[in-house]
């Protein structure tokens, strides 16, 4: 593994128990992702996208093979280690946004550097610096409720990029919004990607998302079929 | 982080509001079903004490066999020798000498003939010594209907009805007609000089009062008495030292093989209240178990619909990175924050009810009326020490159990599912 190396996929197997047999999502992947790549799974649905995510995410363990994260093998990670991983190096941006409703804006951004025991300080500051990166500064004390949809996934991504993390991993994104508010938010990210050097990897099939991605790997039943670098 | 959830929780009035209105009411319930149950058996077991069993009670070993037919032929003699010996030896209970008895009351009329006459029964206290106590504990100044309280020999007190009933006067001449403790007939006149009512139709129907010297006199009893009452100096009945106490005596007593020797029984071996105080004493322990029981079944239900609806919350926070244990703790905490909330909330209702029905009352005596128990007709709760702590227990255990139980959910949970969970909401 090189220095630029930070995911290391290595002949990865996964199968998931159906009923007396068992169903095979993943299938021999080698892959690495170097830091500040900005790249996407795409394939249909059920071609293993989401569970090679969930792997990387060290949500779900391999049966087969490895997944080195940031020289770390899933193998040996406990569930705390996991966690502590999950708490430090990464960030996470779902399709249905999952902010907390009860928490304004700011503290849905700040919940993660809680995990982290910053002090208040250093949130107030990391929080403000994150909510300018997505252009929400002035929703600072909106809840979810009263912001749209674009909104609500520009909170999520300003919460998984708050701590600066090494690996941001999302999960069909733009999938709930409309053309305009996901190529605003891939444009958000795009430019945290280059101006942080943050490694994101997306699971999608949409073609707004994919437009974005400078690397493209396509899963078609659950192994590699093309994995192609499309912008420089 | 602590801020951060209490925040989240004031916050979720379906986190919050639900659960401390459960625990609120259950604690408030459990708070005045506990001074309920002591105020009313506790007024119940001092009534019986003040007026017929004491806290504890010296009598005859021949008397203790055949005590519910007052016999007082099987009297105490010698009652002041004994009387020196027990405020020798136990010197913090007040010990009261009282006659029980039976026979005739007849109202003659202006020519000496029978008018009207009545069975009765009798009780005779020591009216003229105030040290005695004895008018305040049978709150004769309270039940008194009509006239006064007996000022001189020769004056007693009748129950309203009984007085009604044979058509006695205030300050009628009435005769007793009974037999004295050896056996022979006696026959003595009194004047009426009030008439009572116990509200209690046991009593009612047919009970004189009178001083102690005067059924001495009638009933041949000098020096002697059937019952040697005494009375702890706190108001209420305590088992363990009524038992205390009765071992000491008897142990004192025990060579003496006389069957007219001095023997101790407690209010507990009486008119069959042992199973009243068991039951008081169980009840506490049994209110709290059903109420935790119950408690934890609605709130285990409530987190778990909590659950369902923070189920997001819970998976988004476990793929942050938080630990499984941290939230399941944290949820904990929540419901020590919810319980001890509402524990407070519903005590201090429960507490504030307690002291409105004890200081009014509930009024059923009218329902009350054919009762042949000793029951007061006015029932009151009773504020004691332990119902300002009883209901913490089912209001902290029952939401920590209910939360506990709901929170397993969390490590039963694979991870790996958190994130398919989290796109299908």
């Amino acid at each position: 593994m090189n220095n630029s190396e930070i995911i290391n996929v290595k002949d990865l197997t996964k199968r998931f128990p159906m009923g007396l047999s068992e169903f095979t999502a993943l299938s021999g992947i080698n892959l690495t992702f170097s830091k500040g790549e900005f790249s996407g799974v795409v394939g249909p649905s059920g071609s293993g996208k989401t569970t090679l995510l969930n792997i990387i995410g060290l949500l779900d363990n391999p049966s087969d093979g490895d997944a080195i994260i940031l020289g770390n093998s899933s193998k040996d990670l406990s569930p705390g280690k996991a966690a502590l991983m999950r708490r430090r190096h990464m960030g996470f941006i779902f399709q249905t946004y999952n902010l907390l409703p009860v928490y304004t804006v700011f503290e849905n951004t700040e919940f993660p550097l809680l995990l982290l025991k910053m002090t208040s300080g250093e949130r107030e500051k990391a929080v403000h610096e994150a909510l300018e990166w997505v252009g929400l500064t002035d929703k600072i004390k909106s809840r979810p409720a009263q912001l749209s949809g674009g909104e609500c996934q520009r909170v999520a991504i300003a919460r998984a990029m708050v701590k600066h993390p090494e690996i941001v991993l999302a999960d069909e994104p733009t999938a709930n919004l409309d053309a305009d508010n996901s190529h605003h938010i891939l444009k958000t990210m795009e430019k945290l990607n280059n101006e942080l050097k943050t490694t994101f990897i997306f699971a999608t099939h949409d073609d707004k998302v994919i437009s974005y991605l400078k690397r493209k790997i396509t899963l078609i039943d659950g192994k590699v079929s093309h994995d192609e670098t499309v912008k420089q | 982080m602590i801020k951060f959830l209490i925040k989240g929780l004031l916050r979720d009035s379906h986190r919050s509001r639900l659960p401390l209105i459960v625990v609120a009411l259950g604690v408030m319930l459990t708070v005045l079903l506990t001074t309920w149950i002591n105020g009313v058996l506790g007024d119940s077991i001092n009534m019986n004490a003040k007026l017929s069993t004491g806290h504890v009670k010296v009598i005859t070993k021949a008397y203790r066999e055949s005590m519910d037919q007052i016999p007082v032929d099987l009297s105490l003699t010698g009652t002041q020798e004994i009387l020196s010996e027990l405020r020798r030896d136990y010197p913090s209970v007040s010990w009261v000498e009282r006659i029980e008895f039976g026979g005739l009351l007849d109202l003659p009329d202006s020519a000496g003939e029978t008018k009207s006459q009545g069975p009765f029964a009798g009780l005779a206290v020591n009216f003229f010594d105030s040290r005695s106590g004895e008018a305040e504990r049978l709150n004769l100044n309270k039940i008194l209907i009509e006239g006064q309280l007996p000022r001189g020999p020769g004056e007693i007190l009748v129950s309203h009805t009984f007085a009604k009933k044979l058509g006695i006067s205030l300050l009628d001449k009435v005769t007793f007609i009974g037999s004295t403790m050896f056996g022979g007939m006696t026959i003595s006149n009194y004047t009426v000089s009030g008439t009572i009512s116990y509200g209690i139709s046991a009593l009612d129907r047919g009970s004189v009062i009178m001083d102690i010297s005067d059924a001495r006199k009638a009933l041949d009893m000098e020096d002697a008495c059937n019952e040697i009452l005494g009375f702890n100096d706190i108001d209420y009945y305590d088992d363990a030292k009524a038992t205390e106490l009765m071992t000491s005596f008897n142990n004192n007593h025990q060579a003496d093989n006389n069957e007219f020797a001095p023997v101790m029984i407690r209010l507990r071996d009486q008119n069959d209240l042992g199973g009243m105080i068991d039951l008081m004493d169980g009840v506490v322990g049994i209110i709290s178990f059903v109420f935790i029981l119950v408690l934890s079944v609605v709130l285990w239900n409530a987190g778990l619909v909590g659950g369902l609806r923070r189920y997001g919350e819970v998976g988004l926070r476990l793929a942050m990175g938080e630990e499984k244990g941290h939230v399941y703790r944290s949820m904990i905490a929540e419901s020590l924050f919810i319980g001890i909330s509402g524990s407070i909330i519903g005590s201090a209702a429960g507490l504030a009810l307690s002291y409105l029905l004890q200081q009014k009352g509930l009024d059923l005596s009218g329902a009350m009326q054919n009762a042949t128990m000793l029951m007061p007709g006015v029932f009151r709760t009773r504020i004691t020490t332990e119902a300002y702590y009883i209901g913490f227990i089912p209001g902290i255990l029952a939401t920590l159990i209910g939360t506990m139980l709901s929170g397993i959910g969390i490590y039963r949970r694979q991870t790996a599912r958190l994130f398919k969970e989290l796109q299908l909401q």
